[in-house]
């Protein structure tokens, strides 16, 4: 059996296990990262619940909602903002550092989609090098208040007729910020104004008139291979008035000559397509056509379709840190877990005195197992350690701590039916093994069940305390067990050294049935004085 | 000499020193029973302090210098603030910082109102931290709440049953486990603590460790009572010998759980964070529960269970006609002794010998009664 396999050689375990965790330290240093990453309730920074208002929404339009609102987020130039599906329907916007409240308005907001003739057309800057520095920044719909955003120019809602629109000749100023612009810089969408916008990859970037079609005139959108052809389509069908700007633009632009013979179709400051008519289109049904794979039709016809957000979301949960009250919390959450690993050691070296070596190292361990596995599972898979994770791996310590109560009292237990020492740290281990499974199971099992089905911090809780109860097995079996093994070798414990916890007085045995010297007896010492003392006393 | 501690743990474990848990079921039951009831009065009566988690509202907090008379200047200046019917609330977060919770806010109230909190605090307004949170969202809290207990009960009720292959003590756990969630709930009633997230990840956590240490008492009463037709022991008896056995187990076990949960408290509190003093508080009540339902509920509850099966009512009966033929003998001998004390013989040491023979006779009939 591979555990009598194991019982020879408690050192060979110890030292792989201990290999695994400094391998893990090692990982960490290649990928030079210490620290795990904080959630925003430690570091600072706003998290944004959207829950869909509809009780039924389909994964579909939920991931494409979060990809427009990462899209946005992206444009704000927060940094590692986070958008994530949670459930299904609920979206997570998590921003680092931001306190302010742009992010709460624009993740909510419709999209801005709007056709704009072209009006000049240059290569871009093409994907900027800088992270940071997302293409094509969208702003905030604009707001009742135009003050709010105070830089850029104020913003101006109103849509200019489309014969203004086909006047429209570019000024000099118009000119010169086409030509100063940088692909990246912040574009308002200002339907009355000419603006300066790049394709999503920023390989081009345009002069474009004023608005001719809003989005919102824009009725449906499809993609998909007309009969005949062999390429991808797609098509769209504008409302009436839509319908009726369409074909003036149309009708104007067959006249031009490149680039002005282009519209736009502009999405949150993006271009995502400049399209060239062939005819004029009077029926408000346009058909796309051009180098589309199904992937690029399909993402179009999205964008034309759900200019605004597929679902409409509800900004259900707004929680804004400042870095300071973050920062403090973390600092409240590890002094808490500092006095608890302290309180236990102390107690346990107290209670099981030479013992509490074991428990004191095998938390160390656990400790250190879990740190690692918090920053390589940060890295990994984006594990962030919230307040409610670090409460998790606090309620952790005491789930660690308890396996080691039920071996070592079991190892009592044992040498109470007067087994000597040896046999007892083997076979007291034998009979702890399936409690500390079992009860782990239990524990795990919460942990798991916390984590499919709960929302918010409570998910955080119970990743930390499932990963603790994981990390306590492993110590618990391929730590504590072959070093209390390889301890009972030694003479100080293996003898039962007043103060290893393990003498003969503690466990109310003699010191011959403690070594193993005496035959053992049936029934516990009957005759031994402070049991009798003790008897006549209760 | 030993400490008094360890000998009790070694009287405890030996059975010299036994308290006769199963016996007195009736009165813990009752204890129990009255803490439960109680707990539902309390929740019907005084009901529970919803935080604004649940609730829906806005809470602001900003880094202020509080001194007497701080919060009530704020309060009267809160009263004044653009929003109206903002129903602010306002208290104090130790010695640095104003907490002011409002009802829900759209998005453009939440900023003119943050701005202006700003403003009464004398800081920027990015250091105001806000938590705001729909009318809806408690709703769904709860429901994913009720929806994780309900799972969980199921599949442990299930672990249990498969594990120790015994569908009452699935019964008994939960039992002990639904004592413990009640009691819980009740003390929040009683002491007005708000409820919010962190109290329900508290509660949900006490359910694992709560079956946790019923586990490990099931698990020595399993062990205890294997082969139990083969001996002279009623279920209850081996039941309670269990009990004994991991008490001191269970203590160990319960105080250094505990004590990581209070320094969790400790440091919520004296730190002001809300959130781990809601859980250390959950925890806590939940796990000093949890200790004391597994002894005194879970075990005397599954004890008797198990006493009602027609096997143990045969298993008793037997131990009965055992005990009863060894008395008659007992007596026979007794009166034999008589016969010999008055004749001079050594009378006191006819105790031990006699206990022996006792067990080997009854044996010996068991053998012939299979025969």
């Amino acid at each position: 059996m591979a555990t009598s396999a194991k019982r020879g050689r408690p050192g060979v375990v110890l030292t792989v296990f201990l290999l695994i965790i400094v391998g893990l330290y090692l990982i960490m240093g290649l990928t030079k990262t210490w620290a795990p990453k904080l959630g925003l309730d430690l570091q600072g920074g706003q998290t944004i619940t959207l829950t869909a208002t509809s009780e039924n929404v389909t994964p579909e339009s939920l991931e494409l909602a979060r990809n427009i609102i990462q899209q946005r987020v992206d444009g704000l130039g927060v940094g590692e903002a986070t958008v994530a599906v949670q459930g299904d329907r609920r979206i997570v916007v998590s921003a680092p550092n931001v306190t302010s409240d742009d992010l709460v308005e624009l993740v909510g907001a419709t999209a801005q989609l709007s056709f704009r003739p072209v009006l000049q057309s240059g290569a871009g800057t093409g994907p900027s090098d800088d992270a940071d520095a997302v293409p094509g920044l969208p702003t905030p719909a604009p707001s009742p208040e135009p003050s709010a955003s105070a830089d850029g120019p104020s913003v101006d809602n109103e849509q200019l007729s489309i014969d203004e629109v086909l006047a429209y000749t570019a000024t000099e100023e118009d000119l010169e910020n086409f030509a100063n612009f940088v692909c990246g810089d912040t574009v308002v969408d200002d339907p009355s104004r000419a603006i300066v916008a790049c394709d999503d990859e920023g390989t081009y970037k345009y002069l474009l008139g004023p608005t001719a079609v809003l989005g919102t005139e824009l009725d449906t959108a499809a993609y998909g291979i007309p009969t005949g052809d062999l390429s991808y389509v797609v098509t769209l069908s504008l409302k009436s008035t839509g319908a009726e700007q369409f074909k003036q633009l149309t009708g104007a632009l067959l006249d031009k000559t490149s680039p002005e013979n282009l519209f736009a179709i502009v999405l949150d400051g993006i271009v995502e397509s400049a399209v060239e008519p062939q005819v004029q289109i009077t029926n408000g049904e346009a058909q796309i056509s051009g180098s589309f794979t199904a992937d690029s039709a399909a993402s179009l016809a999205n964008v034309l379709k759900y200019g605004s957000l597929p679902v409409s979301f509800e900004p259900s949960q707004v929680e804004t840190v400042s870095a300071t009250l973050g920062g403090e919390q973390l600092r409240v959450g590890i002094i808490a877990g500092l006095i608890g690993i302290a309180a236990v050691a102390l107690y346990s070296f107290i209670y099981y005195r030479g013992m509490g070596i074991v428990v004191v190292a095998s938390l160390v361990v656990a400790a250190s197992a879990t740190y690692a596995m918090m920053v390589l599972l940060g890295s990994a898979v984006g594990f962030s350690l919230s307040l409610a994770g670090i409460a998790g791996a606090i309620v952790g310590i005491a789930v660690t701590a308890d396996s080691f109560v039920i071996y070592f009292e079991r190892i009592r237990d044992e040498i109470r039916d007067g087994r000597s020492l040896r046999s007892s740290l083997v076979s007291g281990w034998e009979k702890a093994r399936g409690t500390i499974i079992i009860s782990d199971a239990v524990s795990l099992l919460s942990a798991v069940i916390l984590f499919i089905v709960a929302i918010g911090s409570v998910k955080g809780f119970a990743f930390t305390l499932g990963l603790t109860t994981m990390i306590d097995l492993a110590v618990v079996f391929f730590f504590t067990k072959p070093l209390v093994q390889l301890l009972g070798r030694t003479k100080f414990f293996g003898e039962g050294h007043k103060w290893s916890g393990l003498d003969a007085e503690h466990m109310g045995v003699s010191r011959d049935s403690l070594l193993g010297r005496r035959l053992r007896r049936r029934t516990p010492v009957t005759h031994d004085v402070t049991a009798t003392q003790t008897t006549q006393e209760a | 000499m030993s400490t008094p501690k360890m000998s009790i743990a070694h009287r405890l474990y030996t059975g010299h020193l036994s308290y006769d848990f199963i016996k007195h079921r009736r009165q813990w039951f009752i204890v129990s029973g009255v803490l439960v009831v109680a707990s539902i009065l309390l929740l019907l009566v005084r009901g529970l302090t919803l935080g604004i988690e649940f609730t829906g509202g806005t809470d602001f907090q900003a880094p202020m210098k509080i001194e007497a008379g701080t919060v009530d200047a704020v309060r009267a200046q809160a009263a004044d603030l653009t929003v109206s019917d903002l129903e602010p609330q306002v208290f104090s977060l130790g010695e640095t910082a104003i907490r002011i919770q409002t009802r829900t806010l759209d998005t453009e109230e939440l900023q003119t109102t943050r701005a202006e909190i700003a403003q009464i605090a004398g800081v920027d307004s990015s250091e105001v931290a806000y938590n705001a949170i729909g009318a809806s969202w408690g709703k769904e809290i709860s429901r994913q709440g009720v929806i994780a207990l309900l799972v969980f009960t199921v599949l442990v009720m299930l672990l249990i049953a498969v594990y120790f292959r015994d569908w009452k003590m699935s019964i008994a756990a939960i039992v002990a486990v639904a004592h413990d969630l009640i009691v819980t709930v009740g003390v929040y009633a009683a002491v007005g603590f708000t409820v919010t997230p962190s109290t329900v990840i508290g509660v949900l956590t006490i359910l694992g460790y709560s079956l946790y240490d019923t586990v490990v008492v099931f698990d020595k009463i399993r062990e205890n009572v294997h082969g139990l037709e083969e001996t002279n022991h009623t279920y209850s008896e081996q039941a309670n010998l269990a009990v004994n056995q991991v008490i001191v187990r269970s203590i160990n076990t319960t105080v250094i759980g505990i004590i990581p949960v209070v320094a969790l408290f400790v440091a919520g509190t004296w730190l002001q964070s809300a959130q781990l003093a809601d859980l250390g508080l959950a925890l806590l009540v939940g796990m000093i529960a949890g200790a004391y339902s597994s002894l005194f509920i879970a075990a005397p509850l599954l004890a008797w269970l198990r006493e009602r099966e027609p096997g143990m009512v045969k298993h008793r009966e037997q131990i009965q006609r055992r005990a009863e033929r060894a008395e008659r003998k007992a007596a026979q001998r007794e009166a034999e002794a008589l016969a010999l004390a008055t004749a001079g013989g050594p009378a006191p040491v006819e105790t031990a010998p006699r206990q022996q023979r006792r067990t080997s006779g009854s044996r010996a009939e068991r053998k012939g009664r299979k025969k």
